[in-house]
Order: structure tokens, then C-alpha cells, then sequence
């Protein structure tokens, strides 16, 4: 018996849905042995998850606000990978729209609501998208590798947060405040800065509609635009695209820009919807890595933006259910452990989608290649 | 004399720096296979979390139980490696979304802190923790004594691991089978080298290296175990790998050029001296982007550059 592996001429829409479906049931299965042998009970454990998440009275607004940041760092990622250019700086990205947005809220203080609301994603999404643009221009003209690149911003990205609150006496620091003299703090963004909410017994967020929208526009711009089309090209064969005198530099320059905006949009929603300060603590913003989970949302979602919404919701509720249920039969590791074990049954179900996999007796050398594999 | 600040800056960049060259030693293994492997803060932690749980629970004395602990972390490193091997290598998945899921798997919010968690390793000093020894009783000689001889064997095994490796990849077949392996696979394959053995080696055994750089922590640096207390020592050893141009002896400068820069402002602090930690903790990683922006343009590229199928899956039928 020989296994054999051989690249799928097309590719089978059912495999599309199945090949997920499939992934996450062997992902929950893995995870539940885990918990088993940690003796916990798995079936209990997903029913307390599920409603923590989903259905106890005010988890479905909690998850939304899970969900908010790991949308936009999630269509950030999807918007850049999409072009086989792999941002990984969404991190850092997030943390300087944040920085925008939070000025911007600062110096038009006394303004009017929807002035402050649009400066301040406005702000966000220039800066987010100036912070990507480095390793950007690194990559379009000196071919460096942005995957390194924009990983190292993040960590400096997240020193300048520190040091704008903690180290300096900066524009955003709060230092006249009594509480402020005790523990550092950015200063606090005027009332009329902090962005609404919709609905009561849901509460939805203004960020997470500015997410879907956001979605919206990628799926235009990336299925129904020349823009879209050119990226295509260039994530098949940038050599293709390159000879058909598409400008790929300059490609590359526009999706960094448009992957660093997206991420920097959820930066300023961070400041706007929650936090209303600039927040530079180690448990705030910094916290949970929302740049790295939303590559794990874009890789879930096949870089597909509708499948970001769908899938950062998800996973919003994950977090939303850890960090809820957070005790001894729900130690905080467990949401990583389970990201990660899906993120892993996903990556590998990948194989099906592109590969067949043949299981057949081991024929001779000379034997006719009936089929063209290659 | 060995209490001016360079002496000291020096020797505490060499402790800071050894985990750190452990696991740029293990990431420079698995790249010059070809294999870009993201998750090392992922299985430095489990090798933390894993060597502290030894060093609690194994009995006897002090120096058989750490030099054990070293074992199992790295054994706990190179488990979770041969996960990451697994999808990339055999699955032939994407390696930089893998290498992230090894990390959010299980690094300081997954299978770490879990196991941390579930072993009941918080809130307790370590048993036995890896001291400075001075076998030669040379620690007190001006300025090289504490650099060179006022160190933990941690520091000393790791010079070791930096000859042997450099010897490995220079001087012998199975080394020089790598280096072709990591340029070009095709190559390598078409003379008869599995590639794909190769690269789960580099991978368990890079894993393996990280799995004891997160051990120098929790069993030498800080002897204890507090979630996530690597505090994003694998990303700076992934930069490290970069930084040191793909060689184990350049690794050795450059974890001890990082390590000093992650000292230099407690050192600072403790002599009164009020800079901004920040600007030194930047350092490192500017450091590396411009070092990669030189190795990656021209003429450099070819003689200092990245291994020339990094990141790049093999499949045979596919070339």
C-alpha cells in the first residue's frame, strides 16, 4: 500500500464547506481529549462555552465587542494575504490607529459628535496605514521580506505606546489629574468622542458596523474592480503581472496602505467604542494580540471577507466565553489551546481541498501514468 | 573595576543573551532546512512551563534534577515542533499562518499557561535553579572574570551547542545535505537526500534548542513560573537569526548584543541613571530591519542572504 498525493485539477465546491465543517469537528474532538485527559468533562465544558458566548443574557453584546477588533485586524490581514503579501504587522498597525484616533479625539475637543467620530477614523486609518507602509516601501523597492519587517514594527510599534504614557511627558499623557500622579494614564477623550452603540438587549457597537461595512468594500474592491483584479493576478504570478505592465510596485505600496487602514480603523474603534483613552497598559490594548488573531480569523475565513465577519464573530464569542467563564475548570490557556487546535485542523484540511489523496498498491515503474498529474 | 558598568553591561547581556541564542541556534537550524518556523515564543514557553514542572517534581540532587529539567523541556519543545513540522512539512500548509497558530497554541495564552494552570506551578520558588559557577575559581580576575567565568552552565553548554553547530553545518555530510536542502530542495532531492527527513530533523531539533532557551528562563533568569514569562524572547531570536546572517557564530555576538540591550536599562536604573527603557528595547528590532534591508538588496544578497528556498514547501511532483 503506498499513499499517494496529487494536486487537485479542481477543486469541488461542496469540499469548500465540507472541508471546514470537517476541520472544526476534528478540531473540538482533539481539544476534548485534551480536556479529558485534564479531567475535565469535554460535553460540559462546550455547553458552558457555548452559552457563555452565545445565549446567557448579555453574551451576544460582550461578543460583539470581542468580536470588533479581531474583524478589522482579520479583513486586514485578509486584504494583504490576498495578494500573497504577508503583513503580519496588523498589531502594530492597530496600536498606531489607536494613537491617530485617540489625537484626534484630543485636539478637536469641543467640537461637534459627528466631526470628532469621523476625525477620529479618519486619523485612525492614516495612521495605521502610514505605520504599514514602511515595511511596504521596504518590499516594493528593496525587496526586502515584509513578513519580518512588519513583525519587528509591531514590538516598536508597542514600546512607542509605552513610552508616549509611561516614559514621556507626551500629548496624549495625562498629567494634572490626582490619579494620575499614582499610575501613568493617557488623558481622557471628551464625551462627544466616544462613538454610539445601537439596540438594548443587544448592544451592537458603531465599530462593528464600520467592520461589516468595511467587509462590503473589500469584496467590491477585490471581486468586482480592476484594483481586484490586478491583485489576483499579482498573488498568481507577480511575474505575469509584471510583464502585462501592471505597476506592482505600486500595487504593493496600495494594499499595505489599504491592509495597515483597515487594521488602524480598529485601532480608533478601540479608543472610540471602549476605551475612550489611549491605552498603553500591559492588560489593555496590548493584551490580547488582536493582530495576531486576526490572521488566524483571515486564514479561517480563506481571505474571504464575508467569512472574516462570520468567523471573527466566532471567535469573538471564544474569547468573550474565556474570558467570562475564567476559573479553575476553564483555566485562561484554554481559548489559545483551542484557536490554535482549530487554526491547525484547518490549515490541514487544506490538503483535501487542493490534494486527492490516493490510497493504491504500489504499481511498477513502467506501469502507463494513466492520469495526468501534472 | 569589575563593577564598572561595562563589565557589568557585558556580563548580564551574556545571561540575558543565552536564552536567546539557544533558540536563535534552533530557528537558524530549521531556516537553513527552508523552514520558517514563527511559533518559537510558542515552544520556548512550553519548554519554560515543562522544565519547571520537572525541576519541582523530579527528586534527588540538585545538579541531576536541573541537567533532567533541561531534558524534558527540550523534549517539550521538540514535541510541539513536530506538530509545526507535521502541517507544514507533511501537510504542506502555509508556514507563516502555521508558525503563528504554534504560538497562539502554545504560547502565553494557550497550552503554556493550560499547562501551568493545571500543574499548580504558580506561586512557588524553584527548587533548584542553575547558579553561576566558578570552576576554575577565576570569577574575581578583572573584567574577564565575570564575563567569562562568573557564569551558570547554561552559558557554557550553549557555547558548546554554538561549535558544534557551526561544526555541524560547515565540516560534515549531514550539514552540508542541510544547507542544500534550505538553497534548493530540488537539487538536494535529485541527489538522493530526503528532503522532507531533513526538514522534520532541523524542525524537532530547532524545537528542541527554543524548549531549552525557555527553560534558561524559568530554571535560571527568573527561577519560577509566571505566564508568559518569556516576554517575546522567540520573536527577538527569529530576528536574531536575521541579525547573525544565518550563522551560528554570529548568533553568539548578537544574542549578547540583544541581551545587553534588554539589561542595559535596569543596569542603568540601579545606578541612577533615568533613560527611557523603551528606546533601548527598540533597538534589536530596528536593528534587524535594516540588517535585513542590506542582506536582501544586490550584491549582498547572494553571499550573506537567506536560505534560497526559505518558506517554501516541497513537492516533489511540483517542480
Amino acid at each position: 500500500m503506498t499513499i499517494r498525493i496529487e494536486r487537485r485539477l479542481a477543486q469541488p465546491h461542496w469540499l469548500k464547506v465540507a472541508v471546514p465543517v470537517g476541520s472544526l469537528a476534528v478540531a473540538f474532538v482533539l481539544i476534548a481529549i485534551l480536556l479529558l485527559a485534564t479531567g475535565r468533562d469535554p460535553a460540559s465544558t462546550y455547553k458552558d462555552l457555548f452559552e457563555a458566548a452565545f445565549t446567557a443574557p448579555g453574551a451576544l453584546s460582550q461578543t460583539l465587542t470581542g468580536a470588533t477588533p479581531i474583524l478589522f485586524t482579520g479583513l486586514a490581514a485578509a486584504a494583504a494575504f490576498r495578494m500573497n503579501l504577508f503583513n503580519i504587522g496588523g498589531e502594530g498597525q492597530l496600536y498606531f490607529g489607536a494613537i491617530g484616533a485617540s489625537a484626534a479625539g484630543l485636539l478637536l475637543a469641543g467640537q461637534s459628535a459627528p466631526v470628532l467620530i469621523v476625525a477620529m477614523m479618519a486619523a485612525g486609518l492614516a495612521a495605521g496605514a502610514a505605520w504599514a507602509v514602511i515595511p511596504g516601501i521596504l518590499k516594493a523597492y528593496l525587496s526586502t521580506n515584509e513578513i519580518i519587517t512588519s513583525l519587528m514594527l509591531n514590538y516598536v510599534a508597542g514600546l512607542i505606546l509605552t513610552y508616549l504614557i509611561f516614559d514621556s511627558h507626551s500629548y496624549w499623557r495625562d498629567t494634572t489629574s490626582a490619579s494620575a500622579a499614582v499610575f501613568p494614564v493617557g488623558k481622557s477623550l471628551p464625551d462627544a468622542a466616544n462613538w454610539p452603540t445601537f439596540g438594548s438587549t443587544v448592544i451592537v457597537p458603531f465599530g462593528f458596523l464600520i467592520g461589516i461595512g468595511a467587509a462590503i468594500f473589500l469584496w467590491v474592491l477585490y471581486s468586482r474592480t480592476r484594483f481586484g483584479f490586478e491583485v489576483q493576478v499579482m498573488s498568481d504570478s507577480p511575474r505575469a503581472a509584471r510583464y502585462s505592465g501592471m505597476r506592482t510596485r505600486r500595487k504593493i505600496l496600495a494594499v499595505m496602505a489599504l491592509s495597515g487602514a483597515l487594521a488602524g480603523l480598529g485601532g480608533a474603534s478601540q479608543v472610540g467604542d471602549f476605551a475612550h483613552v489611549l491605552d498603553a497598559d500591559p492588560n489593555g490594548l496590548r493584551a490580547y494580540g488582536y493582530g495576531y488573531t486576526g490572521i488566524v480569523v483571515a486564514a479561517l475565513a480563506r481571505y474571504n471577507p464575508f467569512a472574516v465577519v462570520l468567523v471573527a464573530f466566532l471567535l469573538g464569542g471564544l474569547q468573550n466565553a474565556g474570558s467570562a467563564l475564567q476559573g479553575p475548570d476553564f483555566p485562561s490557556g484554554l481559548v489559545g489551546v483551542m484557536e490554535g487546535m482549530i487554526l491547525f485542523t484547518a490549515l490541514g484540511g487544506e490538503l483535501l481541498v487542493r490534494y486527492r489523496i490516493r490510497l493504491g498498491r504500489r504499481r511498477h515503474a513502467a506501469a502507463p501514468a494513466a492520469e495526468g498529474t501534472r | 573595576m569589575n563593577n564598572s558598568i561595562l563589565v557589568v553591561v557585558i556580563a548580564s547581556g551574556i545571561a540575558y543573551g543565552t536564552p536567546l541564542l539557544f533558540a536563535a541556534l534552533g530557528e537558524l537550524l530549521a531556516e537553513r532546512s527552508g523552514v520558517l518556523n514563527l511559533g518559537v515564543e510558542g515552544m520556548m514557553l512550553v519548554g519554560a512551563v515543562m522544565g519547571f514542572w520537572a525541576v519541582q517534581n523530579i527528586g534527588g540532587p540538585g545538579g541531576t534534577t536541573l541537567f533532567l529539567a533541561v531534558l524534558v523541556a527540550a523534549a517539550a519543545g521538540a514535541a510541539v515542533a513536530l506538530l509545526f513540522a507535521f502541517l507544514v512539512i507533511t501537510l504542506r500548509a502555509n508556514q507563516i499562518v502555521s508558525g503563528l497558530a504554534l504560538t497562539i497554541f502554545a504560547g502565553a495564552a494557550g497550552l503554556s499557561s493550560y499547562l501551568g494552570n493545571d500543574l499548580g506551578l504558580a506561586d512557588a520558588p524553584a527548587k533548584h535553579q542553575f547558579a553561576p559557577v566558578d570552576p576554575f575559581g577565576l570569577a574575581d580576575v578583572p573584567i574577564l572574570g565575570p564575563i567569562v567565568f562568573g557564569q551558570t552552565w547554561l552559558v557554557y553548554a550553549s557555547w558548546g551547542v554554538v561549535a558544534l553547530i557551526a561544526l555541524y553545518l560547515t565540516r560534515t555530510r549531514p550539514g552540508l545535505n542541510v544547507r542544500a536542502v534550505g538553497e534548493s530542495p530540488q537539487t538536494a532531492d535529485a541527489m538522493g537526500i530526503s528532503v522532507s527527513a531533513y526538514r522534520y530533523a532541523h524542525v524537532v531539533a530547532g524545537g528542541a534548542l527554543a524548549g531549552v532557551g525557555g527553560a534558561c528562563f524559568s530554571l535560571a533568569l527568573t527561577p519560577q513560573w509566571v505566564t508568559g514569562l518569556t516576554g517575546g524572547a522567540g520573536w527577538i531570536a527569529i530576528a536574531l537569526v536575521i541579525f547573525a546572517f544565518w550563522r551560528p557564530e554570529l548568533c553568539l555576538v548578537g544574542a549578547y548584543f540583544f541581551g545587553a540591550f534588554q539589561a542595559l536599562p535596569f543596569t542603568l536604573q540601579a545606578r541612577g541613571v533615568t533613560i527611557a527603557p523603551e528606546l533601548f528595547q527598540a533597538l534589536p528590532y530596528v536593528m534587524t530591519i535594516v540588517v535585513l534591508v542590506i542582506v536582501s538588496s544586490g550584491i549582498s544578497k547572494r553571499r550573506l542572504g537567506a536560505p534560497g528556498a526559505l518558506g517554501l514547501p516541497f513537492v516533489r511532483e511540483e517542480r
